[in-house]
Protein backbone atom coordinates (compact mmCIF):
# COMPACT_ATOMS: atom_id res chain seq x y z
CA UNK A 1 0.00 0.00 0.00
CA UNK A 2 0.65 3.58 -0.65
CA UNK A 3 2.26 5.70 2.74
CA UNK A 4 0.29 8.80 3.77
CA UNK A 5 2.49 11.91 3.12
CA UNK A 6 3.82 13.45 5.86
CA UNK A 7 3.24 17.46 6.68
CA UNK A 8 4.84 19.64 9.04
CA UNK A 9 3.92 19.41 12.53
CA UNK A 10 3.52 23.40 12.45
CA UNK A 11 4.22 26.27 15.26
CA UNK A 12 0.94 25.01 17.37
CA UNK A 13 2.10 21.63 19.05
CA UNK A 14 2.70 23.34 22.17
CA UNK A 15 -0.32 22.90 23.38
CA UNK A 16 -1.24 19.05 22.40
CA UNK A 17 1.55 16.97 22.42
CA UNK A 18 4.30 17.84 25.32
CA UNK A 19 2.94 16.02 28.47
CA UNK A 20 4.02 16.13 32.34
CA UNK A 21 7.72 14.76 32.52
CA UNK A 22 7.60 13.91 29.09
CA UNK A 23 11.10 14.75 28.77
CA UNK A 24 12.12 12.53 32.25
CA UNK A 25 12.78 8.35 30.96
CA UNK A 26 13.76 8.71 34.29
CA UNK A 27 13.60 11.26 37.04
CA UNK A 28 16.12 13.34 37.44
CA UNK A 29 18.50 12.42 40.42
CA UNK A 30 18.01 8.94 39.77
CA UNK A 31 21.22 6.71 40.21
CA UNK A 32 22.71 6.43 36.81
CA UNK A 33 20.97 9.02 35.50
CA UNK A 34 22.59 11.27 33.42
CA UNK A 35 21.56 14.43 30.98
CA UNK A 36 21.04 14.24 27.02
CA UNK A 37 20.77 17.70 25.63
CA UNK A 38 21.57 19.97 23.01
CA UNK A 39 20.06 22.55 20.26
CA UNK A 40 18.18 22.58 17.39
CA UNK A 41 19.48 24.96 14.48
CA UNK A 42 18.69 26.03 11.30
CA UNK A 43 20.90 26.84 8.15
CA UNK A 44 22.19 29.68 9.73
CA UNK A 45 23.00 28.65 12.76
CA UNK A 46 20.15 30.22 14.90
CA UNK A 47 18.69 28.65 17.37
CA UNK A 48 14.84 26.21 16.27
CA UNK A 49 12.65 27.02 19.11
CA UNK A 50 9.89 25.31 17.80
CA UNK A 51 11.01 21.82 17.11
CA UNK A 52 9.92 18.35 18.86
CA UNK A 53 12.20 16.12 19.59
CA UNK A 54 11.41 12.27 20.47
CA UNK A 55 14.15 9.70 21.91
CA UNK A 56 13.77 6.09 21.75
CA UNK A 57 16.48 3.93 23.30
CA UNK A 58 17.25 0.37 24.90
CA UNK A 59 17.38 -0.19 28.62
CA UNK A 60 21.00 -0.07 30.14
CA UNK A 61 20.86 -3.72 29.97
CA UNK A 62 20.13 -3.49 25.74
CA UNK A 63 16.89 -4.62 26.17
CA UNK A 64 14.17 -2.72 23.85
CA UNK A 65 11.52 -2.04 26.44
CA UNK A 66 8.02 -3.48 25.95
CA UNK A 67 6.28 -1.24 28.53
CA UNK A 68 3.66 1.34 28.93
CA UNK A 69 3.26 4.35 30.86
CA UNK A 70 5.21 6.62 29.32
CA UNK A 71 2.66 9.44 28.82
CA UNK A 72 1.44 9.04 32.65
CA UNK A 73 4.58 8.52 34.34
CA UNK A 74 4.87 6.85 37.65
CA UNK A 75 8.81 7.54 38.55
CA UNK A 76 9.90 3.63 38.38
CA UNK A 77 8.71 2.38 35.22
CA UNK A 78 11.94 2.92 32.24
CA UNK A 79 9.63 2.59 28.98
CA UNK A 80 12.77 4.05 26.50
CA UNK A 81 10.65 6.82 25.02
CA UNK A 82 10.32 9.99 25.55
CA UNK A 83 9.61 13.84 23.98
CA UNK A 84 11.00 17.06 24.24
CA UNK A 85 9.97 20.63 22.95
CA UNK A 86 12.98 22.89 22.29
CA UNK A 87 13.17 26.18 24.36
CA UNK A 88 13.61 29.38 23.11
CA UNK A 89 17.13 28.89 22.88
CA UNK A 90 16.39 26.03 20.48
CA UNK A 91 17.36 23.58 23.61
CA UNK A 92 16.23 20.43 25.00
CA UNK A 93 17.26 18.34 27.56
CA UNK A 94 16.27 14.44 28.16
CA UNK A 95 16.92 12.69 32.25
CA UNK A 96 17.32 9.01 30.81
CA UNK A 97 19.85 6.02 31.02
CA UNK A 98 22.84 5.39 29.46
CA UNK A 99 21.62 2.62 26.60
CA UNK A 100 23.17 -1.24 26.48
CA UNK A 101 23.41 -0.31 22.99
CA UNK A 102 25.57 2.25 20.41
CA UNK A 103 22.83 4.71 19.58
CA UNK A 104 19.85 6.48 20.76
CA UNK A 105 17.07 6.72 18.19
CA UNK A 106 16.28 10.11 17.63
CA UNK A 107 13.28 11.55 15.83
CA UNK A 108 13.17 15.27 14.50
CA UNK A 109 9.83 17.33 14.37
CA UNK A 110 9.65 21.27 13.84
CA UNK A 111 7.96 23.87 11.96
CA UNK A 112 9.32 24.51 8.45
CA UNK A 113 10.12 21.04 8.06
CA UNK A 114 7.82 19.35 6.19
CA UNK A 115 8.14 15.79 6.67
CA UNK A 116 9.80 14.15 10.14
CA UNK A 117 13.39 12.78 10.25
CA UNK A 118 15.28 10.30 11.95
CA UNK A 119 18.61 10.38 13.54
CA UNK A 120 20.82 8.08 15.71
CA UNK A 121 22.77 9.52 18.64
CA UNK A 122 25.54 7.36 19.37
CA UNK A 123 27.76 7.26 22.22
CA UNK A 124 30.76 8.71 22.69
CA UNK A 125 33.65 6.47 21.17
CA UNK A 126 30.90 4.26 19.44
CA UNK A 127 31.36 2.28 16.61
CA UNK A 128 29.86 0.06 14.15
CA UNK A 129 28.93 -0.33 10.50
CA UNK A 130 26.58 1.70 10.30
CA UNK A 131 28.66 4.73 11.48
CA UNK A 132 31.85 3.31 9.35
CA UNK A 133 29.55 3.84 5.99
CA UNK A 134 29.27 7.20 6.85
CA UNK A 135 31.49 10.00 5.15
CA UNK A 136 34.58 10.54 7.85
CA UNK A 137 33.87 14.42 7.88
CA UNK A 138 30.29 13.96 9.05
CA UNK A 139 30.21 11.32 11.01
CA UNK A 140 30.61 14.03 14.09
CA UNK A 141 27.12 14.84 13.64
CA UNK A 142 25.93 11.31 14.91
CA UNK A 143 28.00 11.18 17.77
CA UNK A 144 27.24 12.57 21.21
CA UNK A 145 29.97 14.29 23.20
CA UNK A 146 30.05 14.32 27.26
CA UNK A 147 29.81 17.04 29.33
CA UNK A 148 29.59 17.74 33.03
CA UNK A 149 25.76 16.69 33.47
CA UNK A 150 25.71 13.59 30.78
CA UNK A 151 25.86 13.49 26.63
CA UNK A 152 25.40 16.60 24.38
CA UNK A 153 23.68 15.93 20.99
CA UNK A 154 23.26 19.38 18.70
CA UNK A 155 20.73 18.79 15.74
CA UNK A 156 21.68 20.77 12.70
CA UNK A 157 18.92 21.08 10.17
CA UNK A 158 20.98 22.68 7.33
CA UNK A 159 24.81 23.68 6.91
CA UNK A 160 28.16 23.07 7.35
CA UNK A 161 27.84 20.36 10.16
CA UNK A 162 24.27 19.41 8.90
CA UNK A 163 23.34 15.84 10.68
CA UNK A 164 23.25 12.75 8.91
CA UNK A 165 19.45 12.23 8.81
CA UNK A 166 18.48 8.46 7.69
CA UNK A 167 16.28 7.30 5.67
CA UNK A 168 15.36 3.22 5.41
CA UNK A 169 14.77 0.80 3.09
CA UNK A 170 10.99 0.73 2.93
CA UNK A 171 10.34 4.74 3.25
CA UNK A 172 9.61 6.35 -0.26
CA UNK A 173 10.43 10.08 -1.22
CA UNK B 1 11.78 25.56 -13.96
CA UNK B 2 11.37 26.70 -10.17
CA UNK B 3 11.12 30.30 -9.36
CA UNK B 4 12.99 31.82 -7.15
CA UNK B 5 11.71 32.41 -3.72
CA UNK B 6 11.85 36.03 -2.65
CA UNK B 7 14.51 37.27 0.07
CA UNK B 8 12.63 40.74 -0.02
CA UNK B 9 11.69 41.67 3.43
CA UNK B 10 8.49 42.51 2.05
CA UNK B 11 5.74 39.70 2.00
CA UNK B 12 5.25 38.03 -1.33
CA UNK B 13 1.62 38.10 -2.86
CA UNK B 14 -0.43 35.60 -2.87
CA UNK B 15 -0.06 35.50 -6.82
CA UNK B 16 3.27 35.17 -6.69
CA UNK B 17 3.65 32.13 -4.26
CA UNK B 18 1.00 30.19 -6.79
CA UNK B 19 3.42 31.14 -9.33
CA UNK B 20 6.11 29.62 -7.04
CA UNK B 21 3.48 26.14 -6.45
CA UNK B 22 2.24 25.60 -10.17
CA UNK B 23 5.89 25.93 -11.69
CA UNK B 24 6.91 23.23 -9.31
CA UNK B 25 3.90 21.16 -9.92
CA UNK B 26 4.41 21.52 -14.17
CA UNK B 27 8.21 20.46 -13.54
CA UNK B 28 6.99 17.05 -11.69
CA UNK B 29 4.19 16.79 -14.02
CA UNK B 30 6.85 16.94 -16.88
CA UNK B 31 8.68 13.45 -15.68
CA UNK B 32 6.99 10.74 -16.62
CA UNK B 33 8.27 7.97 -13.84
CA UNK B 34 8.07 9.90 -10.81
CA UNK B 35 5.48 9.08 -8.28
CA UNK B 36 6.64 10.86 -4.31
CA UNK B 37 4.43 10.10 -1.79
CA UNK B 38 5.67 12.47 0.75
CA UNK B 39 6.10 16.10 0.67
CA UNK B 40 9.38 17.84 -0.96
CA UNK B 41 11.39 18.90 2.02
CA UNK B 42 13.05 21.55 0.26
CA UNK B 43 9.68 23.44 -0.89
CA UNK B 44 10.47 27.29 -1.17
CA UNK B 45 6.98 28.66 -1.32
CA UNK B 46 6.84 27.30 2.40
CA UNK B 47 9.05 30.00 3.48
CA UNK B 48 10.31 28.77 6.72
CA UNK B 49 10.92 25.39 5.07
CA UNK B 50 14.53 27.51 3.36
CA UNK B 51 16.33 27.02 6.41
CA UNK B 52 15.52 24.10 7.58
CA UNK B 53 15.32 21.55 5.27
CA UNK B 54 18.97 19.19 5.01
CA UNK B 55 20.19 19.84 1.78
CA UNK B 56 22.63 16.43 1.82
CA UNK B 57 20.88 13.31 0.81
CA UNK B 58 19.39 11.02 3.63
CA UNK B 59 22.01 8.39 4.28
CA UNK B 60 20.19 4.69 4.04
CA UNK B 61 20.62 2.88 6.98
CA UNK B 62 19.15 -0.67 7.96
CA UNK B 63 17.45 -0.53 10.91
CA UNK B 64 18.80 -1.97 14.17
CA UNK B 65 17.93 -2.83 17.74
CA UNK B 66 15.08 -0.27 18.82
CA UNK B 67 14.48 0.87 15.18
CA UNK B 68 12.60 -2.43 14.89
CA UNK B 69 10.21 -1.49 17.43
CA UNK B 70 7.79 0.99 18.50
CA UNK B 71 7.07 2.62 22.01
CA UNK B 72 4.25 0.97 24.02
CA UNK B 73 1.18 2.88 24.67
CA UNK B 74 -1.79 1.52 26.58
CA UNK B 75 -4.73 1.65 28.81
CA UNK B 76 -2.70 3.30 31.47
CA UNK B 77 -1.62 6.40 29.27
CA UNK B 78 -5.11 7.84 28.45
CA UNK B 79 -8.87 8.01 29.57
CA UNK B 80 -10.48 7.04 26.72
CA UNK B 81 -12.13 10.17 27.13
CA UNK B 82 -9.73 11.65 25.61
CA UNK B 83 -10.87 10.68 22.27
CA UNK B 84 -14.07 13.29 22.62
CA UNK B 85 -12.87 16.81 22.12
CA UNK B 86 -16.29 18.32 22.91
CA UNK B 87 -16.61 17.00 26.38
CA UNK B 88 -13.25 18.64 28.19
CA UNK B 89 -14.58 21.55 29.67
CA UNK B 90 -18.33 21.75 30.93
CA UNK B 91 -20.14 23.46 28.33
CA UNK B 92 -20.60 22.62 24.78
CA UNK B 93 -17.95 23.99 22.17
CA UNK B 94 -19.41 26.22 19.39
CA UNK B 95 -19.49 24.60 16.03
CA UNK B 96 -20.04 21.44 13.47
CA UNK B 97 -19.77 18.66 15.72
CA UNK B 98 -18.27 15.59 13.59
CA UNK B 99 -16.65 12.31 14.06
CA UNK B 100 -13.19 11.46 12.56
CA UNK B 101 -12.55 7.71 12.35
CA UNK B 102 -10.93 5.66 10.51
CA UNK B 103 -7.94 3.07 10.71
CA UNK B 104 -4.03 2.96 10.40
CA UNK B 105 -2.51 0.64 8.85
CA UNK B 106 1.20 -0.64 8.09
CA UNK B 107 2.50 -0.43 4.58
CA UNK B 108 1.77 -4.08 3.85
CA UNK B 109 -1.57 -3.19 4.66
CA UNK B 110 -2.39 -4.67 7.86
CA UNK B 111 -3.97 -2.99 11.31
CA UNK B 112 -2.23 -1.16 13.72
CA UNK B 113 -3.10 -2.26 16.82
CA UNK B 114 -3.37 -0.71 20.18
CA UNK B 115 -1.29 2.48 19.12
CA UNK B 116 -1.55 5.82 19.92
CA UNK B 117 -3.21 8.32 17.99
CA UNK B 118 -2.87 11.85 18.59
CA UNK B 119 -4.60 14.98 17.10
CA UNK B 120 -4.79 18.93 17.62
CA UNK B 121 -6.17 21.80 15.87
CA UNK B 122 -7.59 25.08 15.46
CA UNK B 123 -11.48 25.73 16.96
CA UNK B 124 -14.53 26.36 14.85
CA UNK B 125 -13.27 30.04 14.38
CA UNK B 126 -9.85 29.38 13.34
CA UNK B 127 -8.33 29.87 16.20
CA UNK B 128 -5.88 27.66 17.95
CA UNK B 129 -5.49 27.68 21.97
CA UNK B 130 -1.58 28.06 21.79
CA UNK B 131 -0.16 31.57 23.14
CA UNK B 132 1.55 32.54 19.85
CA UNK B 133 -1.71 31.96 18.04
CA UNK B 134 -2.19 36.36 17.21
CA UNK B 135 -5.44 35.89 14.96
CA UNK B 136 -7.70 37.92 16.08
CA UNK B 137 -10.86 35.20 16.33
CA UNK B 138 -12.44 34.20 19.59
CA UNK B 139 -10.98 31.33 21.39
CA UNK B 140 -13.73 28.83 22.68
CA UNK B 141 -13.40 28.10 26.35
CA UNK B 142 -15.11 24.69 25.55
CA UNK B 143 -13.05 23.31 23.07
CA UNK B 144 -8.92 22.91 24.29
CA UNK B 145 -8.51 21.27 20.64
CA UNK B 146 -6.36 18.25 21.36
CA UNK B 147 -7.09 14.54 21.88
CA UNK B 148 -5.67 10.99 22.19
CA UNK B 149 -7.13 7.61 21.71
CA UNK B 150 -5.32 3.99 21.04
CA UNK B 151 -6.28 2.07 17.95
CA UNK B 152 -8.50 -1.07 18.54
CA UNK B 153 -7.95 -4.40 17.14
CA UNK B 154 -8.92 -3.64 13.67
CA UNK B 155 -6.25 -0.49 13.41
CA UNK B 156 -9.66 1.84 13.93
CA UNK B 157 -9.69 5.00 15.50
CA UNK B 158 -12.20 7.18 15.90
CA UNK B 159 -12.67 10.68 17.65
CA UNK B 160 -15.54 13.19 18.59
CA UNK B 161 -14.66 16.90 17.94
CA UNK B 162 -16.21 20.27 16.18
CA UNK B 163 -14.75 20.91 12.59
CA UNK B 164 -11.87 23.63 12.64
CA UNK B 165 -11.94 26.62 10.65
CA UNK B 166 -9.22 27.84 7.80
CA UNK B 167 -7.13 30.60 9.55
CA UNK B 168 -4.30 33.58 8.50
CA UNK B 169 -0.74 32.93 8.91
CA UNK B 170 1.82 34.81 7.60
CA UNK B 171 4.30 32.79 4.88
CA UNK B 172 2.73 35.72 2.70
CA UNK B 173 0.24 38.22 2.25
CA UNK B 174 -3.14 37.04 2.75
CA UNK B 175 -2.23 33.43 3.25
CA UNK B 176 -4.98 30.86 4.67
CA UNK B 177 -4.94 27.16 5.92
CA UNK B 178 -7.08 24.90 4.66
CA UNK B 179 -8.86 23.61 7.35
CA UNK B 180 -6.65 20.95 8.90
CA UNK B 181 -6.58 18.15 11.59
CA UNK B 182 -3.29 17.91 12.84
CA UNK B 183 -2.25 13.75 13.32
CA UNK B 184 0.53 12.13 15.04
CA UNK B 185 0.87 8.30 14.44
CA UNK B 186 3.02 5.80 15.61
CA UNK B 187 3.59 2.06 14.24
CA UNK B 188 4.92 -0.94 15.38
CA UNK B 189 8.46 -0.23 13.86
CA UNK B 190 10.09 3.26 15.41
CA UNK B 191 10.91 3.75 11.54
CA UNK B 192 7.09 4.35 10.63
CA UNK B 193 6.78 6.96 13.22
CA UNK B 194 4.77 9.89 11.56
CA UNK B 195 2.83 13.59 11.68
CA UNK B 196 0.41 14.45 9.31
CA UNK B 197 -2.21 16.84 8.83
CA UNK B 198 -5.75 15.53 7.33
CA UNK B 199 -7.93 17.80 5.44
CA UNK B 200 -11.54 18.46 4.39
CA UNK B 201 -12.99 17.68 0.86
CA UNK B 202 -13.40 20.69 -1.71
CA UNK B 203 -11.71 23.05 0.25
CA UNK B 204 -11.13 25.99 -1.85
CA UNK B 205 -7.58 27.16 -0.25
CA UNK B 206 -6.09 24.21 -1.33
CA UNK B 207 -4.27 25.45 -4.61
CA UNK B 208 -3.18 28.42 -2.47
CA UNK B 209 -1.51 26.08 0.34
CA UNK B 210 2.40 25.98 0.41
CA UNK B 211 1.86 23.41 3.09
CA UNK B 212 -0.74 20.81 1.42
CA UNK B 213 0.99 21.53 -2.23
CA UNK B 214 4.39 20.59 -0.74
CA UNK B 215 2.70 17.60 -1.54
CA UNK B 216 3.74 17.54 -5.29
CA UNK B 217 1.91 14.27 -6.50
CA UNK B 218 -1.92 15.06 -6.79
CA UNK B 219 -2.65 11.45 -5.94
CA UNK B 220 -0.63 11.54 -2.90
CA UNK B 221 -2.05 14.78 -2.09
CA UNK B 222 -5.76 13.64 -2.60
CA UNK B 223 -4.73 11.28 0.17
CA UNK B 224 -4.38 13.32 2.57
CA UNK B 225 -8.63 14.54 2.24
CA UNK B 226 -11.09 12.30 4.10
CA UNK B 227 -14.41 11.75 2.35
CA UNK B 228 -17.71 12.99 4.00
CA UNK B 229 -19.32 9.22 5.09
CA UNK B 230 -22.74 8.94 5.87
CA UNK B 231 -22.74 5.94 7.59
CA UNK B 232 -20.47 7.59 10.30
CA UNK B 233 -22.70 10.51 10.00
CA UNK B 234 -25.42 10.17 13.73
CA UNK B 235 -29.24 11.35 13.38
CA UNK B 236 -29.63 14.99 15.53
CA UNK B 237 -26.39 14.48 16.62
CA UNK B 238 -23.31 15.25 14.26
CA UNK B 239 -21.65 14.19 10.71
CA UNK B 240 -18.77 11.79 10.00
CA UNK B 241 -15.92 11.55 8.09
CA UNK B 242 -13.53 8.85 7.62
CA UNK B 243 -9.92 9.11 7.03
CA UNK B 244 -7.58 5.97 6.69
CA UNK B 245 -3.48 6.44 7.31
CA UNK B 246 -1.15 4.19 5.69
CA UNK B 247 2.58 4.09 7.26
CA UNK B 248 5.57 3.13 5.44
CA UNK B 249 6.23 -0.64 5.37
CA UNK B 250 7.94 -2.40 8.55
CA UNK B 251 11.21 -3.95 8.36
CA UNK B 252 10.36 -7.11 10.89
CA UNK B 253 7.75 -9.64 10.82
CA UNK B 254 4.89 -8.48 12.86
CA UNK B 255 4.28 -10.45 15.86
CA UNK B 256 1.86 -11.49 18.59
CA UNK B 257 3.51 -8.84 20.85
CA UNK B 258 2.87 -5.86 18.64
CA UNK B 259 -0.74 -6.83 19.18
CA UNK B 260 -0.57 -6.59 23.04
CA UNK B 261 -1.61 -3.68 24.93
Amino acid sequence: MTPTAGQTIGPFFGFALPFPRDTELVPPGTPGAIRLHGRVLDGHGDPVPDALLELWQADPAGQVVRRQGSLRRDGYTFTGWGRAATDRDGHYAFSTLLPGAPFFAVTVFARGLLNRLFTRAYLPGASDGFLEGVDVDRRSTLLTTEDETGLVFDVHLQGDRETVFLSYPRHQS
Amino acid sequence: MTAVPSTDPAPASQAEVTAEIEAIASSYVETPDATETQPRLDYSPYRSSLLRHPTKALQQADPEGVELWAPVFGERDLDPLEADLTIQRTGEPVGERMIVTGRVLDGDGRPVRHQLVEIWQANAAGRYVHQRDQHPAPLDPNFPGMGRCLTDADGVYRFTTIKPGPYPWRNHRNAWRPAHIHFSLFGTEFTQRMVTQMYFPGDPLFPLDPIYQSVVDPAARARLVATYDHEVTEPEWCTGYRWDIVLTGPHRTVVEEDTLS
